[in-house]
């Protein structure tokens, strides 16, 4: 009962400032184009691009290419974050391991994704495997390494005790390596999953017929409709932050309030 | 004769430290316990006293001599031997009930009985309304209440405390070696307590066992001054002060674990500082 008296309040505190801060961006938006007066195909007023954004959903244009961008990016993200726990897992348990494959890893992440997904799509075709496969090793890296900190920063002291009371390899695991690992693991998947976003889009680029990569593409080419790319930009970063949140409520449902 | 509880004969260890070098914890050290005896170990640093502890409870293994508990060899942990540590160890993430049930958790015990038993455990260490407390909610003295329950949850015959209460300060402390014993009265248990502190093991033990410096063996024993319960005014009785000297005098100059003016110059000092 309390705790609902108090979350009303608080509510208003959080909802506040990002209301304010909402309509102080649309503000700055829309005074650079009065001040700056841009056509519409250079910088497009805020309530036209919305009005763009609800006509695009309205008529049929957004929903495929946003549904074909979501398919690519949960496969991808799912497939790179499994990658990412098992192979983490790997590097935390074996030093073996961490001196063979590390350099690999790093030199992987290095490369910029940008350079690789032509070459990817080359190999994969210009289907959904070779953009699931881009939002994979997009997102394995900061899960990995997030995964490998994680599983390291198990207090050994914990582990101790858990040995004290005769707790078998596998309780070890579950009982406190995963709880221990957990934010570290949840901080690198909120990092993966806006990754995501990022490769699709690239993926889609990279060769394609439908996605928001390819809406944007169109729409800046040969519809040239800068509205429209504006509204497709929209999506995305919708997306981006639909998933963003998604994860945080995961994250707030297995990690607690621990402080 | 019965068994007793813990015997530990001829034990060695030895540890290899940052260059190397093998540093010789414990040279040949021979310590027999009776059941529910409650027995008090002190020494300086570096005597081993932590080190006895953990091969007693089986979580080193000595390079000689045998340890038993319960007449049984000991080639590792097992649940007849409860440990407290010298921090709470909870698990941050549990809250107290499942702390204190996590050994029964781990023993296979079903949810229902484990948690059954782990409210029993929280009423004995004086805990009962704060099992939906997390650790970090909690007092440092309330941490170590827990862990002491969780120590307790497996009904060992043995409970094996490394400087339990070396955290907190020295009233906190008196007070929480008189709730051990109250603890203590109400459970089975053997008892040995490693502590850093002359007037605790006083307090506390039967018998207090006093290692020598590095490479640790016994130098002396001391029996207690004071037949049981024992309270907190027992601090002030000369008997326990007489015991203390005498602690003292056989640490000697080297062996000053805790300098505490109280324990040098008596107890009337404190209220002075």
């Amino acid at each position: 009962m309390t705790t609902a008296r108090h979350a009303r309040p608080a509510r208003w505190h959080t909802a506040l400032p990002v209301l304010v801060g909402a309509v102080g961006f649309l503000g700055l938006w829309q005074a650079v184009d009065v001040v700056g007066n841009y056509p519409p195909y250079i910088l497009p007023e805020p309530a036209v691009v919305a009005s763009r954004f609800v006509r695009a959903w309205a008529d049929g244009t957004m929903a495929p290419h946003a549904v074909a961008t979501m398919r690519e990016i949960i496969l991808g993200f799912l497939v790179g974050a499994a990658a990412a726990l098992a192979v983490g897992y790997l590097l935390a348990r074996s030093r073996l391991a961490n001196l063979v494959l590390s350099p690999y890893l790093v030199a992987a992440q290095s490369t910029p994704i940008l350079a690789l997904a032509p070459l990817l799509s080359l190999w994969f075709g210009s289907g959904l495997l070779s953009k699931v496969v881009i939002c994979a090793l997009i997102v394995f890296f900061p899960v990995a390494v997030s995964t490998l900190v994680g599983l390291r920063s198990v207090d050994s002291r914990l582990l101790e005790l858990g040995h004290s009371l005769r707790a078998t390899r596998r309780q070890l695991f579950t009982t406190l390596e995963i709880p221990a690992a957990l934010p570290s693991v949840m901080g690198g998947i909120r990092v993966g999953v806006t990754l995501a976003v990022v490769g699709a889009i690239i993926g889609e680029w990279a060769g394609g017929d439908e996605g928001l990569g390819v809406l944007i593409n169109l729409a800046r080419g040969s519809l040239f409709d800068i509205p429209l790319m504006f509204a497709t930009l929209l999506t995305v970063a919708l997306i981006g932050m639909a998933l963003y949140g998604l994860t945080i409520l995961v994250e707030r449902r297995l990690v607690g309030d621990r402080s | 004769m019965t068994t007793p509880a813990i015997r530990v004969v001829g034990v060695r260890r030895t540890f290899a430290d940052r260059h190397e070098v093998g540093v010789q914890a414990l040279d040949g050290l021979t310590l027999e316990v009776a059941p529910r005896e409650v027995v008090a170990i002190i020494g300086p640093n570096g005597s081993g006293k932590s080190t006895l502890l953990r091969i007693i409870g089986g979580l080193l293994a000595p390079d000689a001599g045998t340890v038993e508990v319960d007449g049984r060899p000991v080639i590792g942990p097992d649940r007849s031997v409860g440990f407290v540590f010298q921090e709470p160890r909870l698990l941050p993430w549990r809250d107290a009930l499942a702390n204190v049930a996590y050994p029964l958790e781990l023993a296979g015990v079903p949810k229902a009985i484990r948690e059954a038993r782990a409210h029993d455990l929280l009423r004995l260490v004086g805990l009962d309304g704060f099992a939906a407390a997390r650790p970090q909610q909690l007092s440092g003295g309330m941490r170590q209440r827990v862990s002491i329950a969780r120590a307790l949850a497996l009904e060992p015959s043995v409970l094996l405390l490394d400087e339990p209460f070396s955290a907190l300060d020295a009233l906190a402390r008196e007070r929480f070696d008189i709730e051990l014993l109250r603890v203590w009265e109400r459970t089975n248990t053997t008892v040995v307590l490693v502590t850093h502190s002359i007037l605790e093991a006083v307090l506390v033990a039967d018998r207090t066992v006093v290692l020598s410096p590095r490479p640790g063996h016994v130098l002396a024993e001391v029996a207690a001054a004071l037949g049981r319960p024992r309270r907190l005014e027992d601090l002030a009785r000369p008997e326990l002060l007489e015991a203390a000297a005498q602690i003292r005098a056989l640490l000697g100059p080297l062996g000053d674990p805790d300098p505490d003016p109280r324990e040098i110059l008596g107890s009337g000092i404190e209220h002075h500082r």
